[in-house]
This record gives structure tokens, sequence and C-alpha cells, in this order.
């Protein structure tokens, strides 16, 4: 009655309850809103967070030396024998003859990156002709000194808590007066493997591995995925095998990956006895693991393929397998193609069945072939993320800048494939 | 041996094709023209090119699969009596040292010469072997072929041989989701079964302490092993609880508006940019929980006057629901989606505002799916690995609190399994353990949501 009666003052004006339900109305409103702002405002803090620790990997800091060949450091028959630290050293001091006391030296040399006498070598090696001259070499900087000018060590902090001393810093003024400490761009991040050394260290290795792994996943789970959603789609009998095989598939997209990382370890290495540490044992994880994912978008794809096209080749005599093959697979494939790159986009991010199989072993060398031990990206930038040194974290997200390059390259392949080839019937 | 057999068995099937091709058009040529064939002439080729890759590519695989027993026990065999006396871990290694010199994947120094004597006799062997079967796989490559080109005539059914094959290389191929199924039971169940013969079920399901530390020697003291599973279970329950109580409300908030309020336009580019979410790797997200919310919870925290421990369930909880939100909220809006229009119309017909309508209405109507797809993100939650990984501890306390460092049911099956391990002793052995529940506890969820998530389909359509 009380409904009637307030609603019966003014058809024009709102009532209390209206202007509650209302207002309800207009919170629930902006509370969704709210969350997709959330959402995405966290995205953005992630790729924030990400760019400004990583762009500064890019550039690395290096020292220019005047390194004196002498020819008595080469008296030796062999190149390779010759004292190349020794002449490194030599050259440090040669900048600063004031440093004399044994502590000093020592901390003057741990400036210069221990690649710095690879280096020497691979210029005496390529042109012997420079032994008894003097050259100006650019060497790479130790990763403290490249921490401090990327402004990642605070130098008013106090001299105990960093991890460059007073006097290196002195030293380290007078090199930048001199002109002769650079940030260069960061080749060796992309030509060499991993390192213990953060100045050293390149994801070259772990992207080659994430290559080899990924041709094997895709180059199994296309094929059977396929052949898989067509049986699946096209000839099963409807029973209860068929059922089963459709409810297993369902249950496997939604098992937790490390389980498939289980499932390799106990049956590809413990049992078959392959290789651990391998491309051909992680392809074959992940094969296992992208299947059902492969194989749910290839069912989608031949579904949608209108039932009049394969009743016009049965008509015409063609065979149930010639109409699979010569019509409706052909109208399926970009849709099948598109599932096949979301997989293989998830398998190339997956890092949890990699750790069962052991990938997350050390590897300097830079993988030859699929037998060969190796990294992936994302292995790479878990085992950089548990790294101690201030500068991996850079490097770490560095690599994750390039993995999700990759990643976005991928689906936006995937997206335009869609585009493209996309059929409306 | 693996460069040329596989390009050779290539050659010789192409070669078959070729030829089978061939010889059904000369057939159909000398009696009266291509309709007195049974099949096309290229499915005679195909006919005579799966004869022989078939059989060649069975023996290759197999022979693959068997290579490395055959020849080890065949050098075991010569072996000098001395070194067949030694234990079986001992011969182990033996071998393993001789296949290294074998190989050249590293000379030692102090090679014994038997083991060099060995490592000859083993590059003997392998050499033989892969010629011996390196002829036989050719063989099988040519001679099936050979029989087929000769069963080649006008009324031979090649068609329906060569698709009968297809087909079951096809249900071959999708019953490897079985297999796949099979492989994880088994390999889970037997290695968890052989924990438990050491470990009592009841201890592991019900033990309140979790220390996995076994003693390596028998004197040892302090590291017996304890492998009572409960805080391991309350951590996986806290972060996962954490994390849903992010992604639910976000998620299906997110959903709920997209579906019911949200432009076409802001649908089209808000929809995309939330299933980002779900493409970025977890590996990310764990580097991101590790250096950047964790510290800024900690910082918070101590701002506030609490105890925050630096590897906080918390964090990893934060972060894990937010790479669940994209899974709730685009279920949720299929299923949304499912509900009929004419139940959004009658009620907004009868005046019910909006919100109204997506509560008495909407919600009620969508429930059994959403359920489910809570059920599938909870799985999700309860099987992600790197963010808890690399964002919770290690350490196995038994507390709600979700200031401190918890450990869950996968950091602990990363733990224990990454690194050289003996695969005897219970501490591996436990992580197959905790494998299995894993696996059956989602394997439960996934099948009642998915099943939920049908049915609730089927009534709408």
């Amino acid at each position: 009655m009380k409904n009637i009666e307030n609603t019966g003052t003014s058809l024009l004006h709102p009532t209390r309850q209206l202007k509650r339900r209302y207002r309800a109305e207009k919170w629930f409103q902006r509370m969704g809103l709210l969350a997709i702002v959330l959402a995405l405002s966290f995205i953005a803090f992630l790729f924030f967070t990400i760019f400004s620790d990583g762009y500064t990997a890019f550039t690395q800091t290096y020292i220019e030396l005047d390194v004196h060949f002498a020819p008595e450091v080469f008296s030796q028959e062999k190149l390779a024998r010759a004292n190349y630290p020794g002449l490194v050293k030599g050259s440090m001091r040669s900048l600063f003859p004031g440093v004399t006391s044994r502590r000093e030296k020592k901390q003057l040399y741990s400036l210069i990156s221990p690649s710095a006498a690879y280096r020497l070598q691979e210029l005496v090696e390529a042109d012997p002709k420079i032994i008894g001259t003097t050259k100006k070499v650019w060497v790479l900087a130790d990763d403290d000194v490249d921490m401090l000018m990327k402004g990642k060590i605070d130098r008013k902090q106090d001299e105990s808590a960093r991890r460059i001393r007073d006097n290196q810093l002195t030293w380290i003024d007078k090199l930048i007066a001199d002109g002769r400490l650079e940030k260069r761009f960061n080749w060796t991040f992309f030509t060499s493997g991993d390192s213990r050394e953060p100045e050293l260290a390149g994801i070259l290795g772990a992207v080659k591995g994430s290559f080899l792994t990924l041709l094997i996943t895709l180059s199994l789970s296309f094929p059977i995925g396929v052949a898989s959603a067509v049986y699946l789609e096209e000839f099963a009998p409807e029973n209860k095998w068929t059922d089963l095989i459709e409810i297993n598939i369902n249950n496997l997209a939604a098992v937790p990956s490390i389980i498939f990382g289980l499932l390799g370890l106990a049956i590809f290495i413990n049992f078959w006895g392959l290789p651990r540490s391998t491309p051909v044992v992680g392809g074959l994880v992940l094969t296992l693991m992208t299947l059902p994912t492969i194989i749910i978008a290839g069912r989608a794809s031949l579904k949608s393929v209108p039932p009049s096209i394969r009743e016009a080749a049965l008509g015409v005599g063609a065979s149930k397998m010639q109409t699979v093959t010569h019509h409706v697979l052909p109208l399926a494939l970009p849709g099948m193609l598109t599932g096949t790159i979301i997989g293989m986009a998830q398998a190339l991010g997956e890092t949890a069945p990699l750790l069962m199989i052991g990938m997350v072993a050390f590897i300097v060398d830079i993988p030859g072939g699929i037998t060969d031990p190796s990294a992936v990206l994302p292995v790479q930038i878990f085992l950089w993320a548990d790294s101690p040194e201030r500068a991996f974290t850079e490097k770490t997200a560095a690599a994750i800048m390039i993995l999700l390059i990759f990643l976005v390259a991928m689906n936006s392949f995937a997206v335009f494939l869609r585009k493209k080839f996309e059929i409306k019937w | 041996m693996y460069t040329y057999l596989l390009p050779c068995i290539l050659l010789i099937s192409a070669g078959a094709y070729y030829f089978g091709a061939s010889r059904a058009n000369a057939i159909a040529e000398a009696s009266g023209g291509m309709r007195s064939l049974h099949s096309l002439p290229s499915h005679y080729g195909m006919f005579t090119a799966m004869s022989s890759c078939i059989p060649a590519l069975l023996v290759f695989v197999g022979w693959g699969i068997v290579k490395d027993s055959v020849i080890t026990s065949l050098v075991t065999k010569s072996l000098p009596a001395d070194l067949l006396q030694l234990s079986g871990n001992e011969l182990t290694l033996v071998l393993n040292e001789m296949k290294n010199v074998a190989l050249g994947g590293f000379a030692s120094h102090n090679t014994s010469p038997a083991i060099q004597a060995a490592a000859n006799l083993y590059i003997g062997t392998l050499d033989w072997t892969n010629k011996l079967v390196g002829g036989g796989i050719i063989c099988c490559a040519i001679i099936p072929a050979a029989i087929a080109y000769r069963r080649i005539n006008k009324d031979l059914r090649a068609r329906n041989l060569v698709e009968g094959t297809v087909r079951i290389m096809l249900i071959g191929c999708s019953t490897i989701a079985i297999l796949t199924t099979l492989g994880i039971v088994f390999s889970v169940l037997f290695e968890a079964l052989r924990f438990f013969h050491s470990i009592p079920f009841s201890d592991f399901l019900f033990g309140l302490q979790w220390s996995p530390q076994t003693a390596m020697r028998a004197d040892q003291v302090g590291s017996s092993g304890a492998f009572g599973a409960v805080p391991i279970f309350v951590g996986t329950i806290l972060i996962a609880f954490i994390a849903m109580s992010v992604a639910i409300p976000v998620g299906m908030l997110a959903a709920i508006y997209l579906s019911e309020y949200a432009s076409p336009r802001l649908r089209t580019w808000a929809k995309p940019m939330l299933e980002i979410l779900a493409g970025i790797p977890t590996v990310v997200y764990g580097f991101f929980a590790a250096l950047t919310v964790a510290p800024l919870i900690r910082d918070l925290g101590h701002a506030a006057g609490l105890q925050v421990s630096s590897e906080s369930a918390l964090a990893a909880g934060l972060v894990m629901g937010v790479m669940i939100i994209p899974f709730v909220s685009s279920l949720s809006d299929d299923v949304i989606h499912a509900v009929p229009q004419s139940l959004r119309d009658g009620s907004l017909g009868l005046g019910a505002t909006r919100f109204e309508t997506i509560r008495h209405v909407i919600i009620p109507a969508a429930l059994p799916g959403i359920v489910g797809s809570i059920l599938l993100a909870v799985s999700r939650a309860i099987g992600e690995t790197m963010i808890v990984v690399m964002a919770a501890g290690l350490s196995a306390d038994l507390t709600f609190n979700p200031l401190k460092a918890v450990t869950t049911v996968t950091v602990q099956i990363v733990t224990l399994l990454v690194g050289d391990q003996e695969f005897d002793s219970p501490k591996t052995l436990a992580a197959f353990a905790l494998g299995l529940l894993l696996f059956v506890f989602t394997l439960f969820l996934n099948f009642v949501a998915l099943r939920v998530v049908r049915k609730y389909r089927e009534q709408y359509e």
C-alpha cells in the first residue's frame, strides 16, 4: 500500500525508494568499471616495471685501455699461452700510476670484466702483427661499474653498504672525465650464452634452445593434433570409446603443467633413457601439453565448415576420406593453424615442466642440435631471477621483454591469420 | 645413422609412389582406359609408397628405442671378468665412463686400459649394429614395396587399402590423449606407491610436520625426514584462497560489466586486453611477484608496524589472483551470454533496474556455470607453479597468516626434483606422491566443473 501511495504522489519526481534503487544501479556499474580498470592498470604496471627494469640491459659499459702488446709477453711459442690477464692489469696500472698497495691494485683490477683478457687474445690471434705496438682497446667493464654507470648503485650510500668502494669511485670518475668509460649497445646480450658474469651473459643459447624445443613440439603436435581432430570430428562413431577420448582431452587441457613434467621425468628420462636437459625431451613434454589445445581448436574449426560442403563432395562420388582431405581440411586449416600458433605461444612461455626434466642446468654452450643440453628462454629468466647479482635483474627484465616480443609476434600472427582467412558462411 | 636413413626412406617411398602410379597408368592403357581401374593411379602410388615407408619407419623407431640396451648388453657380455664382478651401480658407472670415452664426450687422463678396450669394443659394436640395422631398414623399405608393386592390377582395391590405413593412423593419433593420461597415472602412481611403502599413507596425509631432508648416512643425526603433508596443503589452500579472493570479484564484475553494461566498442577492445593477462608466461608473473610486489607489501607492512616475511603468501596469492582474472572473466562471460535474452527482457519489462535483473535473474540462472568456471579457476590456482616457486617460500610452517612465508605442493615438487638425486630415496619419491595428490585433486575439480558447465549449456540450448 505504501508503495502505491508514494508513487501516487508524483510520477515526475522519483520516490526515495526509486532513488535508492538507482543509486544501487550506479554503484554496481561503477564497481564493474573499477574491476576492469584495476585489471588493466595491473597490466600497465607490470609492463611498466619490466620495461623500466629492463631497458638498461641493452647497453653495457666499456672501458678504453691503452694496451702495449710487449714482445716479451709473446716470447712463448703459442699465442694462447701468453699472459693476457697480465696485459690487462698492466694497462690498468699505467692508467693509474698512483695505485701501489696490493689491496688497491686488486680493487683496481676488479673494475674490468674477466673477459677483457680473452678480448686481447682474440685481437692478437686475429692479427699477430700488433705485437710490439700500443693499441687503444675497448673492453667490457665489470658489472658493478656498469650498475654504477646506469645509476643503480647509489653513490650517496654508505661505503660499506655499496659494492663500489670510495677509491674505486674516484678512479671511475677520472675514467669518465678522460672519456674512457662509455655505454655502448650490448651485442653480447644477443650473441652469447649464459654466464656467471652478468656482463657476459646473453640469451642466444636460450633462444636457440627454445627454437629447437618448439621445432620438435610443432613437428609432432601439429600433425598428431590435426589427425586426432579430424578423426574425432569426421570419422569417429558415437560410442563410449569416443566419449572417453573426448573427456580425456578436455581434462588434459586443464591438468597442471607440472604434472606433464613428472610424466616426462618418469617416462622419457628414467624409462626410455633419453638425455636430460635436452630440447628433444622438452619438445616431447610440451607436445603432450599442447596437444589438447590444438585438438580442441582443430575440432572447433572443423565444426565450422558447413555440412553442405561435405554433402556436395559425397554427392559427386568422393569417398569420405577424399571429402575430408580435398575439401573440409583445406577450409578448416586456417583455424587449425591459429589454434596451433596459440598452443606454440603457450609452449614458449612454459617453464614448470621443463624444470622437472632438468632444463635448469647452467649451460654456457649454445646448443647445436636437439640432443645437446640447452636452456630455454623462460627457464633462463627463472635462473637469472634467482641470481643474487644486482646486474642480473636488468638482464632478467630484458629477457622477459624479448620473450614477450616473441609472444606478441606469434599471437598477432594468429590474429592476422584468423582475420585474413576467416570465412563467413 | 639418423642423418641419412630418414631421407633414404623418404626417397625410396617417393620412388615407390612414382613406380606404383606409372604401373597403374600402364595397366589402365593396356586394358582400355582409366575406367577399368578400381582406383585412381595416385591411390596405387600411395599404396606402394605406404608399404615401403610404414615397415621401414616402424623398424627405425623400434631400433631407436631398444638400441641402447641391446648394445650395452652385447658389450657387457664381452667385458673382462673382473669388471663383471662389480656390483650393479659400479657396473653402470663403468659402462657410463666407457660410453663417454667411446663417444668422445671427454677423454679423461686416467682412463684404465680395460675401459679403453671396452670403449673400442663399444665403438666396434655400435658400428656393425648400425650397419646391420641400417641395411635391414633399407630392405624393409624396398622388399614390401616390390611385393606391393607386383600386386598392382586393375582389380586391386588400392583406395580402400590406403584409406583404411590412413584411418587406422588417425585412430592411433587420437588415442595419444588416452595414452598420455595413462602415462601420467602410471608414472606418478608407481613412484608414489614406492613412497608409501616406506612412509605410511596416513602419516603422509595427516602428519603435521614436513621436513623432507633424509639422512645420507646411517649415523647422521637430526634429519630423519618427516613427511606430513598437512602444512603443504594448508599453504596451498591459503595461497589459492588469496588468489581466488582477488580473481572472483574482479573477474566476475569485469565479466558482468562487459556483457551487460559496456558499449560494443569498449567490449571489443577491453576483452582482448584482459586476455593479455592469460597470455603472459607465469615466469614473468613470478619475477614480478618476487621483485616488485613482495618488497612493496613488505615495506607497506613495516610502515604499518607488521611483521611481514619477504616471501609472504600474500604477494604470491595477489599476483596469482591477477593471473587468474581472465579465466574467471572469460568463462563467466560465456556463461552469462548463454542466459536467454527473454529472461532479461522479462525482468526489465517488469520494471527492474539492470542491477536487479543481474542480481535476481541472470546470476541465479547462470549460477551452475559460474560455479563451474570458478572450480576450473581454483584448479588453475592449485596447479600453478612458477609464481609460487619464485615468490612463496620453502618453509613448511603450519600457519594461516598471509604475511608469513608458506609453501605449496608445486613448490615442494620442484624443490625435491630439481637437481641430481637418487631415484630411490623417499625424498624424491615424495615429489611423486605430491604429484599424485595434485593430479587426482585437479582432475576431480576439472571433471566436476566440466560436467556442470556442460549440463548447464544443454539446459538453455
